[in-house]
């Protein structure tokens, strides 16, 4: 955690929040699968998971990196204020007028940056832009905390409810994140919604995917939950970072196999399941 | 209220189609025939009554047939999908073009010998007396050097008859060709000889009832020979469907409409009709939901009409819309390419007091193009503030099937413009499209929406190079580029030589308006555009109330980057000299010459050495080509020219939410806009500016050399208002913003916005929601115009590759939708290339 400390600034040095920084690797404008209307997403980087699935391997590292893109080398990574990012969110505010959309921050991990994450939702929240982070909440409980008011909806993602299977294949334990996860429900200050990567070869059983909705149904105030089919859009990204491919191989899960996926979410609770965000 | 729900498609709709498009559409001779029999009859005549007399010939005669299952006749020619040949406004390129017609690579037509030889046969009688000749006559010297530039193209009205126009089919509906002639004739009666107008006026008239009656005769033949084929019929089924046409076509287009069916088929008839008398496309139904609707709802009421029926008549029309067709010269069909008539059919919106009318025929006709799945009609739906929510959804639900339409206007933009134009608030709201993006007042105006393609790109050339253009002069001399030493200078340049270009247009385009109003009046069309029949007039010599002339400019993205490009390297940063910045585009960015560049390189050389009195023989061409091939610059020149590409690529362009670029492109395209408001035209009217390219920016774009802006020489220019393809990466919604903030108000001839789509980008209720957002939002900020294609890239590549598959693949090509596999090579490379937007 040590490579985000230059970036916490301690609360008693008073300063303007816009002027707080951070590390994003991407913003995106037209989202419009990560949360309500036409978002648009900052992609901050760093994250303590290691998902082998992940279709953003370059957001995983903290520290600014190369990789190669249709052959050409690119710069991964630039440090950026909350005011910078919050222009550039201003821009769309005509779509999200029209849509009910706004920022959502994505990653890597927000929570790994609380500090310029807060202060960038804060500095939305101030202007009438409706929030979203899409995180695993795999971080101290404190660190959402500081997140929840300026938070107008949690796109949580909940990857398999067994520890050790979770661990093998992200490289942590899942106890912390299902802790936070009803801490955060309990809290009811935001609109928490459980997303659910669909990934062939460790959670796409009915068994796996009824477990975790099984478990999502308990939170309070949780009403749905999304299911992510598996993609292979960020495999090229894996060779231009020199890593290997895990899921080499492995294909999407076809349509038919996630409508069984949903109607076995409907079966075992009441919570309205979407397919894709 | 309005319904929304789906309505089945009739088995009949799919046989329709499928028997349309069984054949390669073919030239039929049969009117070019009738009306040189018809002209050879009336030597000496008033051109209008020669007019008349031959559209009356080539009703009574011109070979009529109803198709099998059709519930609404009427067709023009005996193959489907054929077309008829106009050569009284141009046949020169059609004789050249005969035994090359049917292989070309753009909107080929099968010709059978015996039709070429009939034509070739008639041809003769009217060398000297076509519309393109008079033009030609017409033309000032500096003009006609400019076409041969390809500084600007009036080809289409050169060649052609104008079409571009909405009449009034809601009178036609109303009061029947039997009305138009009574109101004919008590105009006539109020007439006395001494009238210093009697004379053009009575003729006209005259014309009008002559063209009319000929109209009505048409239909009965229909009517007689539905009453014949009924009574061979054993199908008791198909035998009651002949009976009703044979009645329909007894009333109808004659007296007033009485039930829904019969304004169908009148209808039908003005619209098939309208392109027998001319070759002018861009015919357009326009707001058909709006003058439909009161014979569909008195229908409805009186329990005369179940909505399923109603829905089977639209579609029938919808089908018909796509039997009608048009062969081009192969340069226009590259232009034009996809065998577009571009009859535009405009649905929602207000009325004249600034309600919305969106009614069930609004959301039916939406159904109909979902059904019959074809290009025609070019669909558009008018967006306002209070557009209801569910029709712009069931317009999306369309937008999703991927076949390009419907179109999207802004009402917000286009009533004011209009409006600044002189037409009234209330006129103004009762605006629809002509052709591709084109507004206007319907059944009042002659807007000569197509009327030229203007290359913004050329005039900067000229700017390079003093004004010439390959050893001629053809621009104005504004100096030595690389001694202009501000940037304000060499903007001024820039402006003069457009400036100067502009006005070679108007003249050109002037001399071709002339020669219609002369030898190409039309009585028929013009007994339905207000005011003709009080003025006494044709539509040809300013008998409408609005008369326009509006040639599009296209490659603003193109410019606007390139200049931007200029001030930063040269002027600001002086990263790069001018001279250099000259020699980089001579030299295409040290990616040598194209053979094209070759090719006029060598007969530039050898045309000036013929000038000379020099000899040139085989040896001195084949010595200068080999010469030209091998010039090459040193490679340290070509790393400069690489590097300065690599400079420019950098330099921020427009399409990307910059504000400093978009408003700077604004301003470049008032280089276009501006200067076009002071011209006039011989109708009395002025001249507006549009900014969009048909599909020209691929052909154009080839007969253009490499531009400051990073392009290489001729590759496609930007299309529309659209930024250049792949320089848009923030996104649709940065797009659409750069594209909001050029002024479209001023450029009321229409604005064109392309946008594509993957099909998951509007997948779900959800998707449905944020694309139709996304249009609000652009619109929000005073965009005119939105279309889009939804198709994966995939999918496209897959159609190069097995086009037999994909024979109804339909995308938006510019204004329009076409068969993707019926597109050029090149133009099918450049819808690929356009940047996927959403993912």
């Amino acid at each position: 955690m040590s490579a985000y400390a230059e970036y916490r600034v301690p609360e008693r040095k008073k300063m303007d929040y816009l002027d707080t920084k951070g590390r994003i690797f991407d913003v995106q404008r037209y989202s419009i699968h990560d949360g309500p209307g036409i978002r648009t997403i900052v992609f901050l980087k760093g994250c303590v998971l290691r998902c082998r699935w992940c279709c953003n391997p370059e957001s995983q590292e903290f520290r600014i990196q190369t990789m190669k893109v249709q052959g050409k080398d690119k710069i991964i990574g630039r440090d950026v204020t909350v005011r910078e990012m919050i222009e550039l969110v201003e821009k769309d505010r005509p779509y999200y007028y029209r849509s009910g959309g706004g920022l959502t921050l994505s990653g890597g991990e927000c929570l790994c940056q609380p500090e310029f994450s807060r202060d960038l939702l804060r500095a939305a929240k101030e202007r009438g832009i409706h929030t979203a982070i899409e995180s695993m909440a795999c971080a101290p409980y404190e660190h959402i905390e500081m997140l929840l008011p300026y938070l107008d909806m949690y796109l949580m993602d909940i990857k398999h409810t067994n520890p050790a299977k979770h661990k093998e294949f992200t490289g942590r334990s899942n106890e912390r994140m299902m802790e936070n996860a009803r801490k955060t429900a309990l809290s009811g200050k935001t609109d928490l919604i459980i997303r659910v990567p669909v990934i062939p070869t460790f959670n796409d059983t009915v068994e796996e995917i009824q477990g975790i909705a099984g478990f999502a149904s308990t939170l309070p105030g949780v009403k749905k939950i999304h299911l992510l089919p598996y993609h292979r859009l960020g495999q090229d990204k894996y060779d231009g970072l020199g890593r290997e491919y895990f899921l080499d191989g492995i294909l999407p899960p076809s349509n038919e196999k996630m409508e069984t996926l949903k109607k076995a979410v409907h079966a075992v609770c009441g919570l309205d399941c979407q397919i894709g965000g | 209220m309005f319904h929304t729900t789906d309505i089945p498609k009739s088995s009949r709709i799919t046989r329709l189609v499928d028997n349309l498009y069984a054949k390669m559409p073919e030239i039929e001779s049969a009117r070019a025939k009738l009306i040189t029999e018809s002209y050879q009859a009336t030597e000496g005549m008033p051109i209008i009554t020669r007019r008349a007399e031959a559209f009356a010939h080539i009703l009574r005669h011109i070979p009529i047939i109803i198709r099998d299952e059709e519930l609404i006749v009427g067709s023009s020619t005996l193959a489907p999908r054929g077309c008829q040949t106009f050569p009284e406004y141009s046949f020169q390129w059609l004789e050249d073009e005969l035994d090359t017609v049917e292989t070309r690579n753009a909107d080929p037509f099968y010709i059978a010998e015996e039709t070429k030889k009939e034509l070739r046969e008639v041809h003769k009688y009217w060398r000297g007396k076509t519309t393109s000749e008079l033009a030609t006559s017409y033309m000032a010297p500096e003009a006609i050097r400019a076409i041969d530039h390809n500084i600007f193209t009036p080809g289409n009205y050169f060649y052609n008859g104008v079409g571009h126009v909405t009449v009034k089919y809601e009178e036609v509906l109303a009061i029947g060709y039997e009305g138009i002639i009574a109101k004919a004739r008590a105009e006539l009666n109020k007439c006395q000889v001494g009238d210093g107008d009697y004379a053009r006026k009575s003729h006209f008239l005259n014309a009008v009832i002559l063209s009319c009656q000929a109209v009505i005769e048409y239909a009965q033949r229909y009517a007689m020979l539905a009453d014949e084929m009924a009574s061979q019929c054993s199908d008791p089924v198909r035998k009651q469907e002949l009976y009703v046409i044979a009645e329909n076509c007894r009333r109808v287009p004659a007296k007033g409409a009485s039930s829904f069916y019969e304004a169908c088929q009148s209808f039908w008839f003005v619209q098939q009709l309208l392109q027998v008398e001319s070759s002018g496309h861009s015919i357009s139904p326009g707001r058909f939901d709006q003058y439909m609707y009161p014979y569909y709802k008195k229908d409805m009421e009186n329990g005369n009409l179940s909505r399923e029926f109603a829905q089977e008549l639209l579609d029938c029309i919808w089908v018909k819309l796509n039997d009608l067709n048009k062969v081009r010269d192969a340069a226009s069909a590259e232009g034009f390419a996809g065998y577009s008539l571009f009859q535009n059919l405009i649905v929602g919106g207000q009325n004249k007091d600034g309600e919305d009318v969106t009614n069930d025929l609004s959301i039916m006709c939406i159904q109909a193009s979902m059904h019959v799945h074809l290009p025609m009609p070019s669909l558009s739906v008018r967006v306002w503030n209070g557009s209801p929510h569910e029709f712009l959804i069931k317009a999306a639900e369309l937008t999703r099937t991927g076949i390009g339409l419907p179109a999207y206007y802004n009402d917000e933009v286009i009533i004011p413009a209009l409006q600044n134009r002189g037409a009234t608030l209330e006129e103004a709201r009762g605006y629809n499209i002509i052709g591709c993006v084109e507004p206007q007042v319907p059944g009042k105006t002659d807007g000569w929406h197509d009327a030229a393609f203007f290359n913004m790109c050329r005039p900067l050339e000229l700017v390079f190079a003093n004004g010439e253009d390959r050893g001629e002069m053809v621009g104005l001399p504004t100096g030595d580029v690389t001694k202009m030493t501000t940037f304000h200078e060499f903007y001024d340049a820039y402006k003069k030589q457009m400036e100067y270009c502009i006005s070679l247009m108007v003249n050109a385009d002037n001399a071709i308006d002339v020669a219609h109003a002369e030898r190409c009046p039309l009585p028929f069309l013009s007994s339905m555009v207000d005011d003709c029949i009080g003025r006494g007039i044709s539509v040809q010599e300013g008998g409408a109330v609005y008369n326009f002339t509006g040639p599009q400019g296209f490659g603003v993205a193109n410019m606007a980057d390139s200049l931007y490009a200029i001030r930063k390297l040269v002027y600001e940063e002086k990263k790069v000299s001018m001279e250099e910045y000259k020699e980089a585009l001579i030299w295409n960015f040290g990616k040598g010459f194209d053979q094209q560049t070759i090719t006029e390189m060598t007969t530039d050389l050898l045309k000036k050495m013929q000038a000379e009195g020099k000899p040139v023989d085989e040896k001195t061409v084949s010595s200068i080509l080999n010469a030209v091939m091998n010039m090459k610059p040193t490679p340290e020149k070509k790393a400069r020219y690489e590097e300065i590409h690599n400079l420019i690529d950098e330099v921020p362009k427009f399409g990307n939410d910059i504000p400093d670029v978009d408003y700077f492109a604004r301003d470049v395209a008032y280089t276009y806009s501006r200067p076009m408001e002071k011209y006039k035209n011989p109708r009395g009217g002025q001249f507006q500016a549009g900014l969009y390219p048909v599909s020209a920016n691929v052909p154009l774009g080839g007969q253009t050399g490499a531009t400051p802006d990073g392009r290489y020489a001729h590759t496609p220019v930007a299309d529309g208002v659209s930024p250049s393809a792949g320089n848009d990466v923030n996104g649709p919604t940065a797009a659409a913003t750069s594209v909001s903030r050029l002024d479209h108000f001023i450029c009321s001839n229409g604005t064109l916005f392309n946008q594509k789509f993957h099909p998951s980008a509007l997948s779900g209720r959800e998707g449905l929601e944020k694309f139709v957002a996304l249009i609000r939002s652009y619109f929000d900020q005073k965009g005119m115009h939105m279309q889009f294609n939804v198709v994966s890239r995939e999918t496209l590549l897959d159609a190069q590759e097995h086009p037999e598959n994909y024979k109804h693949l339909v995308v938006r090509v510019a204004g329009y939708s076409a068969l993707f596999t019926t597109l050029s090579r090149s133009l099918q490379d450049d819808i690929i290339r356009r940047t996927e937007q959403g993912f």
